[in-house]
C-alpha cells in the first residue's frame, strides 16, 4: 500500500494499512456521476424550458373552445371539415414525392461520391453541404427569381429552343418540389454517403468472386448494405418536409398548402390559437407514430449517418 | 468432392509485370502451380505476393503477362468469370446474410435448384465441421467460425482453383497453429490447387507442398519447404526464412575457408565467389572437447545466455563483430552444464549443416 495512489485529493499514506479503500472508492465513484449530471444540467433545463413546457402548453390549448372552457371542438372540426382532409393529404403528398425524388436524385449521387478517392470526394461532400449554409429564405427567393416566368430558366430554355412559352415552374406544386429537393438533398446524400463508405471493399471483390457480375453483386451485396442508410435519409427527409412552412408558402403559389400554412393562417387570419394548437399537435403525433413504426425497422441512432 | 480432384487445373504465369508508377510491384513474373498442389508465396509486406494473388484473382490488371489456368487464357477475364475460390484476409462474408446465405450465395448465382442447394450448404459447412450454424448470423460467429464459414464459401461450388490471402492472420496464435493442420487436411480431401499468402514463414513450412518466395516482386526461388529451409538459393531467403547467422568465408578452389582453415563440406559449394557460411541457432552443436567427428568449429566467448521456456538461446560473440547464436532444448541437465557467460566456448557445425549459400540479395 506505501505506493499506492488514489484519485482523491486526501493524503494518500493516511489510509491505513489493510484499509480496502471500499469507502473511498465508492465516494470517487458518486462524485464522478454528480459532475457528470452537472454537465448535462444546462441542456437538461434548456430542454425542459423550450420544448416540454411549451409542447405541455401546446396540448392544453389545443382542448380549449372558442369559449374557453375544455372542448373537443378543435378536433370535431378537423374531422368534420373537407379542407383539412386534404390539407393533410397535400403535406404527405408534397413529403413522400419530395422524399422519392431526393432517392432518385441522391442516392446515385451519393453512390458515385463514394466510389471517388477521398480527397475529391470531400470537395463534393462540400459542394453538397454549401446549401446549408445559406439561408432558407434566401435560397427559396433565390428559385422564384430563376423560376419565374421571365426568370433565368424560361428565358435559357426559350433560347436553347427547348420550349417556345414561358412555362408555369413557380406558383405551383413544380417549383415547390424543384426548391424542396434541393433543400433537403443534403439530408438524404449524408447518411447515404455514410452507410456507403461503410461498405468494406472486400463484399464487392468476394461477390465478384463468387461469380456476380457487376449488376448482381450491386443488388445482392452493395444495395442491402446500403439500404439502412437510404431508408435513414429517407425517414429525414419525409419527416422534416412534413412541418415545411416557407417554400411552400413563397413558391407554391396559394395552390400547396400544407399543414404549417393553416396553422399559420389559424393564427394570423382568425387568432385561433385552440385550431392552430390542435393542428399541431395532430401533426406531432403523425410524426412521433411515423418515427415508432421506424425504429421496428432501423436502429434511429442510425438517423446522423454513421455506421451500417 | 472428389471431382474437384480430377479437375484441378495447374496454373501457368508467364512474364506478369504490373507496376505502380516508377515502383515494380511485380516484375516479370514466371511461375507454374502444379495440378493439385498447395503453393505458398511467401515474402515480407510490400514483396508483391498479394498483388500476385490479385493478379490470379482478376482483381489487379497487370500491365503485361499471360495467365493460363489449365489451357485457358484467363489474364483478360473479369474476376466473375474466373470461377476461383477464394478467402479473404477480412473473410469479407456478407453481414446481411446468415451462415447459410453466405455460403450458399454462389450456388443461387449459379442457379442451382433449391433442394441440392440446401444438401450442398449443409455438406460444405460439415466439411468446415460447422454443421448446424446455417441460421447463425454473422456477427454472432467467433474469429475462427468465420474464417471456416468463409472457407466453406469458397469451396462449396467447387472451384478448381482455390485463393487464400493470408486468412489465419486474425486468430490467435493457438488456434492458428490448429487451422494450419486443418486446411492442410482439408487441401489433401478437396485436392484443388491451392495458392495461399502469408508472410508467416512458419506458416508456409508447415502447410506448403512447395513455397514461392517472393521479395521486390521477383520470385527469388521456389522449392519445397525442406530446400527452402536447408539450402536458400540466396542471403535474402536465408535471412527470411528461420533466424540465421551469417559469417565471412573465402573460396580457393573446390575449398571453402572460414578463418583459414577449410570447412569439411558433404557436398560441392555453389557456383560463385561470394560465397557465406549460414549459421541457424539449431543446427549448432556446443562442443565440450572430447568429441571426435569432423565438425567444422567456431570458438568464442559467450556473451549472453537467454532463457525463453521450451528452449534457451547461447549468443556467443567469435571476435570481429561476428557473432551466432546456438538454440538448445531445456532439460534439467542442459541449463546447468552450459558454461558461464564471458568464459570461452567452442560451437560445432557438422559438415551436412554447412551450408554456403550465395551472398547477392
Amino acid at each position: 500500500m506505501s505506493t499506492g495512489t488514489t484519485a482523491t485529493s486526501g493524503p494518500i499514506g493516511a489510509a491505513a494499512l489493510g484499509d480496502n479503500n471500499a469507502e473511498g472508492l465508492k465516494a470517487d465513484a458518486r462524485r464522478e456521476r454528480l459532475r457528470l449530471a452537472g454537465l448535462c444540467s444546462p441542456a437538461a433545463i434548456l430542454v425542459l424550458v423550450l420544448l416540454v413546457i411549451p409542447v405541455g402548453w401546446l396540448f392544453y390549448v389545443s382542448f380549449i373552445g372558442a369559449d374557453g372552457q375544455f372542448s373537443l371542438e378543435n378536433y370535431e372540426r378537423m374531422i368534420e371539415r373537407k379542407s383539412y382532409a386534404r390539407i393533410f393529404q397535400t403535406t404527405f403528398e408534397v413529403s413522400l414525392l419530395t422524399t422519392a425524388l431526393c432517392i432518385l436524385i441522391g442516392y446515385p449521387l451519393a453512390y458515385f461520391m463514394s466510389q471517388l478517392p477521398s480527397r475529391i470526394a470531400n470537395l463534393c461532400l462540400i459542394t453538397v453541404l454549401l446549401p446549408f449554409w445559406t439561408s432558407l429564405l434566401v435560397r427559396t427567393y433565390a428559385w422564384l427569381v430563376l423560376l419565374q416566368k421571365r426568370g433565368l430558366v424560361n428565358t435559357w430554355a426559350m433560347d436553347l429552343g427547348l420550349w417556345d412559352e414561358p412555362i408555369k415552374i413557380v406558383h405551383n406544386m413544380t417549383g415547390t418540389l424543384i426548391d424542396m429537393v434541393h433543400i433537403m438533398l443534403p439530408f438524404l446524400i449524408l447518411p447515404v454517403y455514410g452507410s456507403m463508405k461503410a461498405i468494406d471493399k472486400d463484399y464487392l471483390k468476394a461477390a465478384a468472386n463468387l461469380g456476380a457480375g457487376p449488376t448482381r453483386a450491386f443488388w445482392t451485396v452493395f444495395f442491402p448494405l446500403s439500404a439502412p442508410g437510404l431508408f435513414a435519409g429517407s425517414l429525414i427527409v419525409f419527416v422534416l418536409c412534413l412541418g415545411f412552412f416557407v417554400t411552400p408558402a413563397v413558391l407554391g403559389g396559394g395552390k400547396v398548402i400544407m399543414v404549417s400554412m393553416k396553422i399559420a393562417s389559424n393564427i394570423e387570419l382568425f387568432v385561433n390559437w385552440g385550431a392552430a394548437s390542435a393542428l399541431g399537435v395532430v401533426l406531432l403525433l403523425m410524426t412521433v407514430a411515423i418515427l415508432w413504426i421506424a425504429a421496428r425497422f432501423v436502429r434511429l441512432d442510425q438517423l446522423a449517418g454513421q455506421g451500417h | 468432392m472428389t471431382a474437384a480432384t480430377q479437375e484441378a487445373l495447374p496454373i501457368t504465369i508467364r512474364g506478369v509485370t504490373k507496376t505502380y508508377g516508377a515502383v515494380h510491384a511485380l516484375d516479370n513474373v514466371d511461375l507454374d502451380v502444379r495440378q493439385g498442389e498447395f503453393l505458398t508465396l511467401l515474402g515480407p509486406s510490400g514483396s508483391g505476393k498479394t498483388t500476385l494473388l490479385m493478379v490470379l484473382a482478376g482483381f489487379t490488371r497487370p500491365d503485361q503477362g499471360s495467365l493460363r489456368f489449365g489451357d485457358d487464357e484467363v489474364i483478360r477475364k473479369p474476376p466473375h468469370l474466373r470461377n476461383l475460390g477464394m478467402v479473404f484476409q477480412s473473410y469479407a462474408l456478407f453481414p446481411h446474410m446468415t451462415v447459410a446465405g453466405n455460403v450458399g450465395y454462389p450456388l443461387r448465382l449459379r442457379r442451382l435448384a433449391k433442394a441440392e442447394l440446401t444438401e450442398r450448404v449443409e455438406r460444405a459447412l460439415d466439411t468446415v465441421q460447422l454443421g448446424g450454424f446455417g441460421e447463425r448470423r454473422i456477427d454472432q460467429l467467433s474469429g475462427g467460425q468465420k474464417q471456416r464459414v468463409a472457407l466453406a464459401r469458397a469451396i462449396v461450388f467447387e472451384p478448381r482453383i482455390l485463393l487464400m490471402d493470408e486468412p489465419l492472420s486474425a486468430l490467435d496464435k493457438k488456434l492458428r497453429d490448429r487451422m494450419q493442420i486443418e486446411l492442410r487436411h482439408l487441401h489433401e480431401q478437396l485436392g484443388m490447387t491451392t495458392v495461399y499468402v502469408t508472410h508467416d514463414q512458419r506458416e508456409a513450412l508447415t502447410m506448403s507442398d512447395r513455397i514461392a518466395v517472393i521479395n521486390h516482386g521477383r520470385l527469388m526461388q521456389l522449392d519445397d519447404p525442406q530446400h527452402i529451409y536447408d539450402r536458400p538459393a540466396n542471403r535474402f531467403v536465408a535471412d527470411f526464412i528461420g533466424d540465421s547467422a551469417f559469417l565471412p568465408v573465402e573460396r580457393q578452389g573446390e575449398a571453402v575457408l572460414y578463418d583459414g582453415q577449410p570447412l569439411s563440406l558433404s557436398e560441392a559449394p555453389p557456383h560463385g565467389q561470394d560465397l557465406v557460411l549460414m549459421v541457424r541457432p539449431e543446427r549448432l552443436h556446443l562442443l565440450n572437447g572430447g568429441e571426435g567427428g569432423d565438425f567444422n568449429r567456431l570458438t568464442g566467448r559467450v556473451s549472453d545466455i537467454v532463457y525463453q521456456g521450451d528452449s534457451y538461446l547461447l549468443v556467443a560473440d567469435l571476435g570481429n563483430d561476428r557473432e551466432v547464436s546456438l538454440r538448445g532444448v531445456v532439460r534439467r541437465d542442459t541449463l546447468a552444464a552450459l558454461p558461464a557467460v564471458g568464459g570461452p566456448v567452442t560451437l560445432g557445425l557438422s559438415p551436412s549443416d554447412t551450408a554456403l549459400i550465395v551472398d547477392a540479395p
